[in-house]
């Protein structure tokens, strides 16, 4: 880590790919090529435009990623919208990692893996997909089921198509909200989807969408016989200084910047219910 | 006057006249009480408190419980009710929702000016003939009252109740040689070098705490406008000269012609900030270039500044250019 | 115990002040006190504390942490910091000391805060013992002696003289400098005086005050209380008590266009303000009753319960005297107790 965390490193955008509607991915390296620095997958980066704003992003890009690291976006604020109507070559800074991240080399190691997400979601959970498709032999069997609000609204559309459906070993199962022309794939929402899937439940679970959609989710992967300390999930509160020092992303003793964002659905259950 | 006030507050809870009541709760200290809403008569009876210390103007608090389920009671002196009229004229308390007592006001009492004096570890504090005796852990003090009054009743406007249901203890009157323009007429006197001074080194004590802002009957905007992340301006940070006397300046601009001088900006600030000065210094112009006017006092009227009349009117730049005072 | 004699006082801060800056608590015009820079002609307070307490020396209420040059498509980032000079904080409470253990706790630990370290490291804390407490102390709440202060150097007076003892190298540094000054002095009357204020801190009001029911074990229990609705009813949501607090340590990061470049500042931020959680998608802490909440329960369960059961409060007793509707800790203690 930086030395002086609270000063950030400058990068470079060198690609910038419109995914969705609303959600861009940028590609960052140091202005002297290569990546900023080294994170595990689930981490996340303070990304400033200086005069803008700074905001916690998750890195999207796997770390075996050896030359960039990229950010999954979704226009939403301030920072954001001047995010996504900048250029390539634009300069940006970032600072990090921070945060824990998720299991990868510990608890996840040698498990089958089921990935769970919605819209943005699968932005901080495509690091940890690509990290264990580059590491097939650590893991078991890899499950993914992904949903979004339409087929345009699926972030990495062509990175799943192209990639993670021709893998071995790796399943993915797409769905969008409503009915849609040009899409033979499945159509409901991601809760009940899972369900209807009815995974085996010796999986380990990784969970990332909007609020509504983990709460259901958990509550469909109970039913199904799954238990809390098998589901893991991303948090995301307002932050300013990433290092649980502010005082912003407190909840109960846990600082989210720095005791997560990643928590397993037993230890949220022992905070507070501020979130 | 407490206990008559307590007893009112019984009588009309239990026959239906009101289901809450808002006033003054007691501490743990001689001075320090809470404005409190009470539910039950055994609440009133253990905790409620009127004496020299309930300074605080609970109007405010009434946009948010007029609002409620059921009337609340709510005892006003006679400054807390210009605020109070203030705001039924700008459309932020339901007035059927609230039954307003009128009792007597101050002057009430700045336990801040007995530590000033020394007198600290105070356990009690006595009023008699206009002596306070303060029993403190260190022996009895004595000092003469008029000595310990709060800032915001040392120029009282007026005795007077603008509103109220029913009244508690005699009415008294609008005093017309307060003095509370006084010290805004030394201001003015100064050179404007002075003057400047006299300001910077007042602001530079702000700590940007907000609760002037925070307390004010006149700010009830549901988001103000330093709250804004993208307005630009930095409203935390007290390290800006320019920031800081513009907050203040600022408020007092949104404030005129509706502002009652209540007060409470300056009771509130932990630094001491002559708040007030600001605020009195547009009333004062405003009763000059435009008549007299008192915000709060009624709830009909236009007030100056919202009122443009192109015959009548006197613009603050003609004033200037005429070379009026 | 080596000692001066308190008429000698200006002697003192002068020799202080011609090595290093000089901070000491100074009378305002309006009766209270403040740190101030020494000076000649600069008194020390006879008031028992400040209105702000002595963190704004290691964590200023405001100050710049990087700057950046944009230039097209550039940016060039610049650390604006000069080199720190050493200085001397004398007159601080015991109360204010203990501030700096638990402000220590959050910026020292990893990942360090080297804006903070750096001041830690250049200043030098001279604390002086209570001899006149006040009705809204409770520092011995949490344990705190006020009679003996921490700090680098601890002083003493006892009427007509100034007694020195130094706790760490760099008081003893501290007294060194200054041992030209001090003669050896007989402590006997300052015993009694101590043995006095114990006396008189165990006649104030909140001589009985109790923190042992909170730290983290009761952490959703006191979350849950009902006790917060009724609480926080009459909260203004300022942030006075969050400013003129000693231990109170969250900030906010805001850039600033200065013209010629972006200034990226911190300053202090109150979990009492309504924007404090606000993000763009809502707001975890819609209403006063969820800001006040945490502020209590971070002092009271949350850092205890990360701190080896050490709270958040030092019982300086500043909300009790600066809340504007005096709602405070202590209210809030004695409300929310659960024994």
């Amino acid at each position: 880590m930086n030395s002086e965390t609270l000063i950030p490193y400058v990068g470079v955008v060198t690609d910038i790919r419109q995914d969705t509607p609303d959600v861009k991915t940028f590609r960052v390296v140091s202005p002297e090529g290569g990546k900023l620095f080294e994170h595990m997958p689930g981490q996340c980066a303070m990304v400033s435009v200086p005069g803008v704003g700074e905001g916690m992003f998750s890195i999207t890009s796997s770390p075996t990623n050896t030359e960039f690291m990229e950010f999954s976006i979704k226009k939403c604020g301030h920072l954001t919208n001047w995010l996504h109507a900048m250029d390539v070559g634009q300069q940006i800074t970032v600072r990090g990692p921070y945060g824990n991240n998720f299991p990868v080399e510990t608890e996840l190691k040698g498990k089958d893996l089921l990935f769970i997400a919605g819209g943005i979601g699968l932005a901080p959970l495509r690091s940890v997909i690509n990290y264990v498709r580059d590491k097939r032999e650590n893991y078991g069997k890899i499950q993914i089921v992904y949903g979004s609000r339409s087929k345009d609204d699926l972030v990495d559309y062509q990175e799943i198509i192209n990639e993670w459906m021709a893998d071995d070993g790796v399943e993915v199962n797409l769905t969008i909200d409503r009915e849609q022309e040009g899409w033979d794939g499945h159509v409901g929402f991601v809760p009940n989807y899972v369900k209807e899937l009815a995974p085996s439940t010796d999986k380990t679970v990784l969970v990332c969408g909007p609020p509504i959609m983990i709460k259901f989710t958990l509550a469909g992967l109970k039913e199904i016989g799954f238990t809390e300390t098998q589901v893991y999930t991303t948090m995301e509160l307002r932050m300013k200084c990433a290092i649980g020092k502010c005082g912003r992303c407190n909840i109960g003793n846990k600082y989210v910047c720095k005791d997560g964002p990643v928590f397993r659905f037993d230890e949220l259950d022992e905070l507070p219910d501020e979130y | 006057m407490q206990e008559a006030m307590i007893n009112r507050a019984k009588e009309l809870m239990a026959d239906g006249t009101v289901s809450r009541v808002i006033g003054w709760k007691r501490g743990e200290f001689a001075y320090d009480i809470t404005p409190a809403v009470f539910e039950t008569a055994e609440e009133i009876d253990s905790d409620f408190v009127c004496d020299d210390f309930t300074a605080a103007n609970v109007s405010k608090y009434l946009i948010k419980e007029s609002r409620k389920e059921g009337r609340i009671l709510a005892f006003l002196k006679p400054c807390d009710t210009y605020s109070f009229n203030q705001l039924i004229k700008e459309h932020r308390i339901i007035r059927e929702n609230v039954y307003v007592i009128g009792i007597p006001g101050g002057p009430k009492l700045d336990a801040e000016k007995l530590k000033a004096r020394g007198i600290t570890g105070i356990l009690g504090v006595r009023n008699e003939k206009g002596t306070l005796h303060i029993d403190t852990v260190y022996g009895e003090e004595t000092m003469p009252m008029f000595e310990a009054i709060l800032g915001k009743c040392e120029n009282c406007k007026s005795t007077k109740h603008v509103v109220y249901d029913e009244l508690m203890g005699e009415e008294g009157e609008v005093i017309a040689d307060s003095g509370r323009f006084d010290r805004v007429a030394e201001l003015e006197n100064m050179t404007a070098q002075q003057r400047f001074e006299f300001w910077r080194e007042q602001l530079s004590k702000c700590i940007r705490c907000n609760a002037c802002r925070n307390v004010c009957p006149a700010c009830s905007c549901e988001n103000c406008v330093f709250d804004n992340p993208d307005s630009g301006i930095s409203n935390k940070a007290a390290a800006d000269s320019f920031e800081e006397n513009n907050f203040h300046i600022i408020r007092a601009f949104h404030v005129a012609g509706r502002c009652t001088d209540c007060g409470e900006c300056s009771r509130v600030c932990p630094q001491n900030i002559p708040l007030h000065l600001l605020n009195r210094k547009f009333i004062k112009d405003i009763n000059e270039l435009y008549g007299e006017y008192q915000a709060g006092e009624d709830t009909t009227s236009r007030a100056p500044l919202t009122n443009y009349n192109a015959d009548e009117d006197c613009e603050p730049s003609i004033v200037h250019e005429r070379g009026a005072e | 115990m080596l000692m001066i004699s308190l008429d000698r006082l200006d002697e003192l801060f002068a020799a202080v002040a011609a090595k290093q800056t000089l901070y000491l608590p100074a009378d305002r015009e309006d009766g209270q006190a403040e740190y101030r820079r020494w000076e000649d002609g600069v008194k020390l307070s006879s008031r028992l504390n400040t209105v702000r307490s002595a963190k704004d020396f290691f964590f200023p209420q405001t100050e710049d942490l990087v700057e950046f040059k944009m230039e097209g498509k550039n940016i060039e980032v610049i650390d604006p910091r000069k080199e720190s000079e050493d200085f001397v904080v004398f007159g601080v409470r015991a109360c204010d000391a203990r501030s700096f253990t638990i402000l220590d706790k959050v910026y020292l630990v990893e990942p360090v805060d080297s804006y903070y370290k750096t001041r830690r490291d250049h200043g030098t804390v001279v604390t002086m013992a209570c001899t006149r407490p006040e009705e809204t102390c409770f520092c011995r709440t949490f344990g705190i002696d006020p009679t003996a202060p921490e700090g680098d150097c601890a002083c003493w007076s006892d009427g007509e003289s100034l007694f020195f003892r130094a706790n760490t190298e760099k008081g003893e540094k501290f007294v060194d400098s200054i041992s030209s000054l001090l003669d050896e002095g007989d402590t006997e009357k300052l015993e009694k005086i101590n043995e006095r204020t114990r006396d008189v801190l165990s006649k104030m009001p909140l001589a009985n005050l109790s923190a042992e029911n909170f730290g983290g074990d009761k952490l959703n229990e006191y979350f849950n209380s009902d006790k917060w609705g009724e609480l926080s009813e009459a909260c203004l949501g300022c942030g006075t008590c969050t400013f003129v607090c000693p231990t109170c340590q969250c900030y906010d990061i805001r850039d600033f266009d200065t013209g010629h470049g972006i200034k990226r500042f911190r300053c202090w931020d109150s979990c009492m303000y309504s924007d404090f959680t606000k993000m763009a998608h809502g707001n975890p802490r819609l209403t006063q009753l969820e800001r006040f909440r945490q502020r209590f329960m971070h002092k009271l369960v949350y850092f205890p319960a990360n701190n080896n059961g050490e709270f958040g409060c030092v019982g300086c007793g500043r909300c009790l005297s600066k809340c504007p509707i005096s709602m405070n800790i202590v209210k809030v203690m004695k409300a929310l107790e659960v024994k």
